[in-house]
């Protein structure tokens, strides 16, 4: 074969090889979209069938808002929101603490129990939550502690406090915060405090302007786990909560157990926004973090 | 007072411990205190109207491999372990096209993976009830007013729609291990492969899918772990027909009022996703000393 001739073949089977390569690739890019296609329709449709003019949440009879001017005025339903938010922000605060320095205890030292230690925090992860659930109802029940929210009145302020459902959130949160805390932790470098010690700083001054700053991007990204899982719980607070008390999604559930409607569409939209502007505040949060690095403290 | 600081300063596990205390306090007596109780639970007797009577038994864990509830677990497990396959059969190429894309893309498409991530499971459930329901979901209507079909498809009240619901449920939960291991594979191993003729498939046998092993491993412990504990999917797409165990648990003690009972099941339950987990483990650790 001369030069010619074996030229002309290398180049068209190069041709045949782009070819197969893009048509690959192609397919490749189609499943991609199909993937995210599959992922966004349903929540796309039901954020579409709450503006639906009638009860059907299958044939569209055009534009209204109806169905979110009666959540708003269900008082079920606004009383509800009201408490997952309660819930979501004492149990975010008391495991953000709480696991902050269990994650820092793990990270930073070493002592007897460790191993034991690190066994108790993935538990609660690893188990499904139903189990969690019984475990809660029959240690509420057998000890006397009860569900029947607290009441308190505090400068003409009315509040019950669903203490048995604020415990459960924490003694799950705990370990996801802690998970989160430690990753960052273990990220971090050790020369900025060791400096800080060779400047004669002491442990508490050490702690407060130099690993404190740098951690607090993990103890924000744990506080905006710990907030989401909480007011996205559904098992466990349905397990825990004393007769007449609802979070959101524990009406939602009461809601689609009753009959499917647009109101409760309506209702989905509104959690769905919560989600979303959660994830826009952590975005801009790592957005932040990676751009400027660490900040660097000042003694 | 000093003393003690002194003391503290000179023992470093004094320290851990003191900053553990407050998570060991919440750990041991609402999680590790409760895990106790329900299994000493599962050994007693049900009191008439719930509760129990201290009275040792192993009646309970004989009822579990009654054929009548033995039947809901092994589907129970089933319903988990196509799940699992699945998401993995799905997630695991997106995983691969969102790692092969270039890094900004990446960035973009992990953030579009974030969004249904973190929406709640009820409402991601919930949607799925409004496009599955027989006569009045959002499938079956339109294929009957397009006159594809004249009878509505079962899509509805069976294992079809749970697995579907969890499909869609915990499909991030696999790509993103996934897709953090491929996203670290070192692409030099890929050219040498390459240049040592290896043919497409036997890169992604050889090198990628022994490589991504430890993601596919995570994903699927992610999956089929609250898979087989699901309650929520069922509860909303089984139609109160197809049940699953994270049901039959529930029913002990909201309707039946068999503590004991509902106990035991959950010990079992744990039992085999701690069995299932571990011969997961074997078996793929397994097959990445054999592929190597």
């Amino acid at each position: 074969m001369s030069d010619a001739n074996l030229a002309r073949a290398l180049s068209r089977r190069s041709r045949m090889a782009k070819l197969k390569k893009r048509l690959s690739e192609g397919l490749f890019s189609g499943y991609g979209f199909l993937g995210y296609l599959f992922l966004y329709l349903p929540i796309i449709i039901l954020v579409i069938f709450s503006f639906n003019d009638s009860r059907s949440t299958a044939q569209w009879a055009g534009f209204t808002t109806r169905w979110y001017v009666a959540m708003a005025k269900d008082h079920q339903i606004i009383l509800s929101l009201w408490n997952s938010l309660f819930v979501a922000v004492v149990s975010t605060v008391i495991s953000v603490i709480i696991g902050t320095l269990a994650a820092l205890a793990m990270e930073r030292y070493r002592f007897w129990g460790k191993l034991m230690m690190d066994a108790v925090l993935y538990l609660p992860i690893i188990i499904p939550d139903i189990a969690m659930a019984i475990m809660l109802l029959i240690f509420f029940d057998l000890s006397g502690v009860g569900f029947e929210p607290w009441k308190v009145h505090f400068f003409g302020v009315h509040l019950a406090v669903p203490y048995s459902v604020i415990i459960g959130h924490v003694a799950f949160n705990i370990s996801f915060v802690a998970v989160v805390v430690r990753a960052r932790l273990a990220q971090m470098d050790m020369v900025l405090e060791e400096a800080a010690q060779d400047l004669y700083a002491d442990p508490w001054r050490t702690f407060w302007r130099v690993t404190f700053p740098m951690l607090l991007p993990g103890i924000v990204g744990g506080a905006l786990l710990a907030f989401t899982l909480s007011m996205d719980d559904f098992v466990i607070t349905f397990f825990t909560s004393g007769a007449g008390f609802n979070t959101l999604p524990v009406r939602v559930f009461s809601m689609i157990k009753k009959g499917v409607t647009p109101k409760i569409n309506a209702v989905s939209t509104l959690m769905l926004l919560f989600s979303l502007v959660l994830v826009a505040i952590s975005l801009i949060l790592s957005r932040g973090g990676s751009e400027e690095g660490p900040s660097t403290p000042t003694l | 007072m000093k003393k003690w600081l002194t003391l503290l300063r000179q023992r470093p596990s004094l320290q851990a411990w003191l900053l553990l205390l407050p998570s060991a306090f919440w750990l041991f007596v609402f999680f590790i205190a409760p895990l106790f109780i329900v299994l000493v639970y599962s050994f007693l007797e049900r009191g008439t109207y719930g509760g129990v009577v201290w009275h040792f038994t192993l009646e309970n864990y004989r009822r579990v491999f009654d054929p009548l509830y033995f039947k809901t677990f092994w589907r129970s497990f089933y319903i988990a372990a196509v799940t699992t396959f699945f998401t993995l059969l799905l997630g695991y190429p997106l995983a691969y096209y969102i790692a092969t894309r270039p890094p900004k893309r990446r960035g973009t498409l992990v953030l579009a993976l974030m969004i249904p991530f973190w929406t709640n499971f009820l409402v991601r459930t919930y949607a799925w009830l409004t496009l599955l329901r027989t006569h009045t979901g959002l499938i079956n209507v339109t294929l009957m007013s397009l006159g594809w079909i004249h009878k509505p498809l079962p899509l509805f009240g069976n294992d079809t729609a749970i697995v579907i619901g969890l499909v869609y449920g915990w499909l991030p939960d696999m790509i993103l291990p996934i897709y953090a291991t491929l996203e670290r594979l070192d692409r030099s191993l890929l050219e040498a492969a390459m240049d040592l003729y290896a043919s497409g498939p036997n890169v992604f046998r050889r090198v990628i899918w022994p490589l991504s092993l430890p993601g596919v491993v995570a994903g699927s412990m992610l999956v089929f772990i609250p898979s087989l504990g699901a309650f929520v999917t069922p509860a909303i797409l089984g139609g109160g027909k197809a049940l699953m165990i994270g049901n039959i648990i529930s029913n002990q003690f909201l309707a039946a009022h068999d503590w004991p009972f509902g106990s035991a099941l959950s010990f079992v339950m744990m039992a085999v996703m701690l069995i299932a987990t571990l011969i997961y483990f074997r078996a793929t650790s397994g097959e990445e000393r054999r592929q190597l």
